[in-house]
């Protein structure tokens, strides 16, 4: 099977995980690996897997138009939207992990294959992609949700300086996908850095009002939920069941990533890469 | 006269002791009362700030739009704050609409070691001319020097001065006159303290804090704020008085208006409850007391044992969320 040959743009914590998960995929091939400066830890991990690097930005790809047929976006969200247009022009595939939302949303748990007929899909954000399946799983068995809140905890050092700049976008993307697959009709995002040592694992509860909570019918649906997640986060875990407290629904899930670039605690890098390599692979099968 | 700026969180953090329900009629008599007293700044708000109402951290009861327009219409000389916190509030939800209600003073709070999400919310206050100040919270968790770097970063954002806050109410005075020395030191900018009451020292750290070159202090009505409370605005006012700073406050409205607060607002007057001992030793954050005896006894554990708990965790302001977890791991563990 001939692999799809993609680039990813932006050599911060998200883009050089996203490469080592991409090296390993018998689908995908990484054919440039593209930021703004040479001397930087991502650099000199691309470098060492003896991957073709560029300092070029952008240009790097508009100056060799053949070198990829998808580009994943890993820059910023303000970023994003100057790429946009351009990759569209290029006519190259798109999936975007800045909280830009500028294509069609994607939760592979939840919208894998209808995700396909877009050149440009949009990750969420690391907590939406913890959450977003969690809120589907109560929108199909609950009646009349009025609320669905989700706080995501994730530890300082796996933050960086475009997710920390980008706060205000990561609140409304997450909202907005709650929203879409739930059908909630108010929904609010929390995003807690924490900076103890050593580092926490990435966390994200989930809160739900609704009219007559039905835990009964909620488990089996949100069990298939959580498996399907994990066939792509291995180390997505439900660690407080579905509860009702204080007149709510409340439920947990711990995401500890596989370790690729920061250590395992980094659930965050993990979940948003592991989801945009799952569509990555998606499109590259599809092509076949 | 060495000059005071007293900030008043009395609405918000008080919000903390009153699960966030403050109502209009409240929020209009104490802002009156306070701005009769001539306080300088008085804060209005969810208890976590603009924007943080939540199933997390409680709901208010009225609206950040509601709440702001009371007190604007009650506030004639003195100047409407609000505190702020990226990653609950965003500028375009919460602090452009703020700001178009009429709020002067805008106080952006970060953890003290995440300044740099600070940055576009205290840059797009200072765009809109308003009075910006940069906040770290629970500042017990870093060292001085972790502190004096974040608080120079909320500088170059355009912060005009830097809050400290001791969220958890864990320091003794002598960790008060070495963090904040060094910021007075380091920066071009006022510093300021805003203290807890978990040990008993919130008068004593705020007086520590001047003494070591602070020029602002946090004081709310009768010590009305999360858990212990923090320092009573009345008693600072009066003991600075004594001592000779100016806060430009007149004694006997202030006594007035904390009389007021207790008979229209408190529930209780704010005591260091067994719990709130432990949060200050533990360095768990003044606010989550209220959440913790709650869950501790839904799942029948020792409210004490949560917080040594959450402490070991080293948990944040935010992460009510955890309570729940450590409560059920602990009812586990026992077997319940």
């Amino acid at each position: 099977m001939k692999k799809l040959k993609v680039a990813i743009l932006g050599s911060g914590n998200i883009g050089t995980d996203l490469l080592v998960k991409a090296q390993r995929s018998p689908y995908l091939e990484c054919t440039m690996f593209i930021g703004r400066k040479l001397a930087s830890p991502g650099m000199a991990k691309a470098n060492s897997l003896g991957v073709r690097i560029s300092d070029q930005s952008i240009e790097a790809i508009t100056n060799n138009p053949d070198c990829c047929d998808l580009v994943f976006d890993a820059t910023s969200a303000v970023d994003h939207l100057r790429h946009a247009p351009i990759l569209e022009q290029l006519g190259k595939l798109v999936i975007d992990l800045t909280p830009a939302k500028v294509g069609q949303i994607c939760v592979p748990a939840v919208n894998l294959t209808s995700c396909l007929q877009y050149t440009n899909v949009n990750m969420v954000t690391c907590g939406g992609q913890a959450s977003t399946p969690l809120a589907f799983a109560i929108g199909k068995t609950q009646q009349n949700i009025d609320y669905i809140e989700v706080i995501s905890s994730i530890a300082s050092r796996s933050a960086g300086p475009a997710t920390r700049a980008n706060l205000d976008e990561y609140i409304s993307t997450t909202e907005s996908a709650i929203r879409n697959f739930s059908g909630c009709r108010r929904a609010k995002a929390i995003l807690n850095l924490n900076p103890a040592q050593p580092c926490i694992n990435m966390q994200t509860t989930v809160f739900a009002k609704v009219e007559n909570p039905d835990l009964e019918k909620l488990n089996p649906v949100l069990q298939e939920v959580i498996s399907t997640v994990q066939k792509y986060v291995p180390g997505y875990q439900l660690i407080v069941p579905p509860t009702i407290e204080n007149g709510r629904i409340v439920l947990m899930v711990r995401v500890l990533g596989v370790g690729d670039y920061l250590p395992s605690y980094a659930g965050n890098l993990d979940i948003i890469n592991c989801a945009a390599i799952a569509m990555a692979e998606e499109y590259a099968k599809n092509n076949n | 006269m060495r000059k005071v700026i007293i900030n008043d969180p009395t609405l918000r953090d008080g919000s903390h002791a009153i699960r966030h329900q403050l109502t209009a009629e409240q929020i209009a008599l104490y802002c009156s009362a306070a701005d009769k007293a001539g306080v300088p700044i008085v804060e209005v708000g969810h208890g976590n700030g603009a924007g943080a109402s939540s199933l997390q951290l409680g709901e208010s009861l009225l609206s950040d739009e509601v709440m702001l327009s009371i007190a604007r219409n009650h506030l004639k000389t003195s100047k409407l704050g609000i505190h702020i916190i990226p990653g609950f509030a965003t500028i375009e939800r919460d602090l452009s609409k703020a700001i178009d209600l009429g709020v002067d003073v805008i106080r952006v709070a970060s953890h003290c070691t995440e300044a740099d999400i600070t940055e576009r919310h205290i840059g797009y206050a200072r765009r809109r001319g308003k009075e910006v100040y940069g906040v770290l919270m629970m500042t017990h968790m870093a060292s001085k020097e972790v502190l004096a770097e974040e608080a120079l970063k909320m500088e170059s954002y355009g912060a005009e001065g830097i809050m400290l806050m001791d969220s958890a109410g864990a320091y003794l005075p002598s960790d008060v006159s070495e963090k904040i020395g060094v910021l007075v030191n380091k920066l071009n900018i006022p510093v300021g303290f805003h203290a807890h009451n978990n040990l008993g020292l919130s008068i004593a750290n705020s007086l520590a804090a001047l003494e070591a070159g602070a020029i602002m202090l946090d004081g709310c009505a009768r010590g009305f704020g999360a858990g212990a409370g923090n320092a009573p605005i009345e008693v600072l006012v009066a003991v600075l008085q004594k001592i000779g700073y100016d806060t430009g406050i007149d004694l006997y409205s202030i006594l007035d208006a904390a009389d007021l607060a207790e008979k229209k607002i408190l529930k209780e007057i704010p005591s260091i409850q067994s719990t709130s001992v432990v949060s200050g030793l533990a360095g768990v954050f003044s606010g989550f007391s209220i959440h913790v005896n709650r869950v501790a006894q839904s799942y029948a554990v020792d409210p004490r044992d949560i917080f040594f708990e959450l402490g070991r965790r080293q948990v944040v302001a935010g992460q009510e969320d955890i309570i729940i977890e450590v409560a059920s791991e602990l009812a586990a563990k026992r077997g319940v």
